[in-house]
């Protein structure tokens, strides 16, 4: 079960406003997820049941879309673009000085929790690439140095890049 | 609201604007923001305010102008000064020199012409001139003016008369003619209909569909409304890609003011016809671009494509008939409603009439949004638009059509571009990628790379594009790593062919053009790779080399 709180009823009210409908399966789960940060079983299968499907259904559904993650976040993420525009400005370089210099692995979070290395398909971006997203922040024109520094002033708590 | 009272607000916008004498649009589009518009924006409306000149100056949020590798951008009006890379401290001396002084601060100028010079503007005709957060901004340009035209004077078949002159062909890259699209919903008998716009622009390195939702909202419902006219279908989705964030809002707050306005509703414009609209979001799928796909993602099923027939038009959203329409298409038709099916057709070239919207990418000077006339050529593209390859490098290829797209060599730049050409030799016009690569680049990592995601985006549903994909990958893994076999150029061939003949969806169908087209135009590089075990770009062997090293 969910635990009560506002953010179960925030997912409770969106279902309902989609009468609990199989269509809007897609809607609900971007909503889970903006307010639990991922989809884990539990969740997954409360929203099944919500909506009368087998909880199979739901995990196949949210595991056929890139978007929605299935694992919590690292407490600081670094994505990076490997849209064509980003691959051709070379961004498999930084992605790799980051995995090096960082001890992570694309799709991974180091074993503290403390950060995690993603890959996105395009963020459209792409007259800026290469693109590298660290935290919130899109770094675009990104070269290695400038993304390294910022990645290591963000585990250190640092402040945003001037 | 009624048709007349349309006009009327046209006319007090059109009033309202002239009061001012100069209009500041500042670009707030997604390639613009994370670098700095929204700050320029508000030191904009701040120094207006300082030098008391905010009575003729109306600062603007709008959306992208396409220049997009040197935002923010803001063009000031009268005389469409596009002023690049501004950062909120260089506000006041615009503000100051130009508008104060009425001398344009020259080095800040967007200074490349031939960028402009041979682009055509019809799909992005208000982009970056109007506020898309105001519906009265798209009114004043004429906006609706054609549902209003379509609604009192025209039949539904009128207006798909109208199209079918016009020569359109769906822009998501299929090129299927539009009008007769359209007379295939229409003549089902079944209902209700639907329309999907599709806005899930999945291609990496393509961002046209979303440059149009941010800039132009209004311009897609239009379209939408005068579809949904034509075909009789009461009820919309815009699937659209969640990692769009800027794009939902503004279409959201656009649905929002349509409906205020009684232009989406029960009652369109106070005449029987009925017509709303709903968001639905994609989340990160390239097959969901394709048309069976799309209908199974918006009823909330894993996006799998599903063999055709039966066709969308007849059996398409919970089995009714359903139109499927690209963004850019349905932006095209309040133009060819405004000024006809002929006068469209005039544009471009006899058998694809009209303009492409591409997005420039990749080793070029001027990378960004450009829409041009149907035949003109890449080399016009590349060299004119893009204005070269950075750095004076030398050319090497160009990816035409996204991830399924083909690389073609420079013997092919002066081929004119529309959806036929461009098959003939091996690329796709798809949503209007173009990736300029020089000669820096790996041919046969780039062709590894496509595959990888074509492997990766693969449904799983066909055993051509599923199985077929992964040995292609398997094969590149080989010969990038230094075990590659003559015999693996002849196989890449065969898997390659194969999996384009016998593939269940568009995805699978295109999804070996890069390998094939590398193997056609720069079979050398394949060759060097085996035989040699020399990579031009030196992205290949590197665990070969690491290992000798180590060996040293």
């Amino acid at each position: 079960m969910l635990k009560d709180d506002n953010r179960k009823s925030m997912l409770d009210k969106v279902m309902k406003d989609h009468n609990f409908e199989e269509s809007s399966l897609l809607e609900i789960l971007h909503k889970a997820q903006d307010l639990y940060g991922y989809l884990d079983k539990n969740l997954m299968t409360y929203i099944a049941t919500a909506l009368q499907l087998p909880p199979s259904h739901v995990v196949g559904v949210a595991t056929f879309y890139s978007f929605f993650k299935l694992k919590a976040p690292g407490e600081h993420v670094v994505t990076g673009c490997l849209g064509t525009a980003c691959y051709v400005k070379a961004v498999d370089e930084i992605m790799t000085a980051i995995e090096h210099d960082f001890k992570v692995k694309r799709g991974g979070s180091t074993p503290d929790g403390r950060l995690s290395l993603f890959i996105t398909r395009c963020i459209g971006a792409c007259a800026m690439a290469p693109n590298i997203i660290v935290d919130d922040e899109v770094i675009g024109k990104a070269t290695k140095e400038v993304v390294l520094e910022r990645v290591r002033l963000a585990l250190e708590g640092g402040g945003r890049r001037k | 609201m009624k048709l007349a009272d349309l006009q009327k607000i046209a006319e007090h916008e059109v009033d309202f604007q002239r009061a001012y004498k100069h209009r500041i649009n500042v670009c707030c589009s997604s390639g613009c923001v994370p670098f700095g518009a929204l700050k320029v924006l508000k030191a904009f409306e701040e120094a207006v305010k300082e030098f008391g000149v905010e009575k003729e100056c109306k600062v603007a949020r709008t959306g992208c102008v396409g220049t997009c590798s040197v935002g923010p951008a803001v063009i000031i009006e009268p005389g469409d000064y596009l002023y690049q890379s501004v950062t909120p401290e260089k506000v006041r001396e615009i503000v100051r020199d130009h508008i104060v002084l009425g001398l344009p601060v020259k080095e800040m100028l967007y200074s490349n012409e031939a960028f402009f010079k041979k682009q055509q503007r019809l799909v992005l005709r208000n982009a970056g001139k109007i506020d898309p957060s105001r519906i009265e901004d798209y009114i004043a340009m004429g906006g609706y003016s054609a549902i209003v035209k379509c609604l009192a004077t025209m039949t539904p078949q009128g207006v798909i008369y109208e199209v079918t002159r016009s020569g359109l062909r769906g822009r998501g890259g299929a090129g299927f003619p539009t009008g007769q699209k359209w007379s295939l919903v229409a003549r089902s008998h079944s209902t209700p209909k639907y329309i999907v716009a599709n806005l899930d622009e999945g291609d990496p390195g393509v961002f046209a569909n979303r440059t149009l939702a941010e800039a132009d909202p209004h311009a897609i419902l239009e379209g939408m409304l005068i579809a949904a006219y034509a075909v009789g279908a009461e009820k919309g989705y815009i699937y659209i890609r969640a990692e769009y964030p800027l794009a939902i809002q503004t279409l959201q707050k656009a649905i929002a003011q349509a409906r205020a306005m009684s232009l989406l509703g029960d009652s369109v414009l106070e005449t029987p016809f009925k017509f709303d609209l709903e968001l639905r979001f994609g989340a990160g799928a390239f097959v969901a671009g394709e048309e069976t796909a799309i209908l199974a993602s918006v009823e909330g099923r894993r996006a799998m494509p599903r063999p055709r027939p039966p066709y969308p038009a007849n059996s398409g959203l919970w089995g009714k008939p359903t139109l499927i329409q690209n963004v850019e298409t349905l932006a095209n038709i309040p133009v060819i409603i405004q000024n006809g099916g002929e006068w469209f057709s005039r544009i471009g070239t006899a058998r694809c009439s009209g303009t492409k919207c591409f997005s420039l990418t990749g080793h070029i000077n001027n990378p960004g949004l450009i829409e041009v006339p149907m035949g003109i050529t890449l080399r016009e593209v590349v060299f004119e638009i893009g204005g070269g390859i950075q750095d004076n490098r030398p050319f090497k290829s160009v990816l035409v059509g996204g991830p399924s797209g083909g690389c073609l060599p420079e013997a092919l730049l002066d081929l004119p571009i529309d959806y036929d050409s461009l098959t003939k030799v091996g690329a796709i016009m798809g949503s209007g990628g173009i990736v300029v690569i020089d000669d820096q680049a790996c041919m046969v990592d780039t062709a590894k790379f496509f595959t990888d995601f074509c492997v990766e985006e693969s449904c799983g549903k066909c055993v051509p594009c599923r199985a077929g994909l992964v040995k292609v990958k398997e094969i590149f893994e080989r010969i990038t790593k230094g075990e590659g076999k003559m015999e693996d150029i002849t196989a890449l061939d065969k898997s390659g062919n194969y999996i384009k003949e016998a593939s269940l969806c568009g995805l699978g169908q295109t999804a070996p053009n890069p390998v094939l087209t590398t193997l056609r135009y720069f079979r050398d590089e394949y060759v060097e790779h085996i035989v040699n075990k020399k990579c031009r770009g030196g992205k290949c062997f590197r665990d070969m080399e690491r290992e000798e090293a180590e060996e040293q």
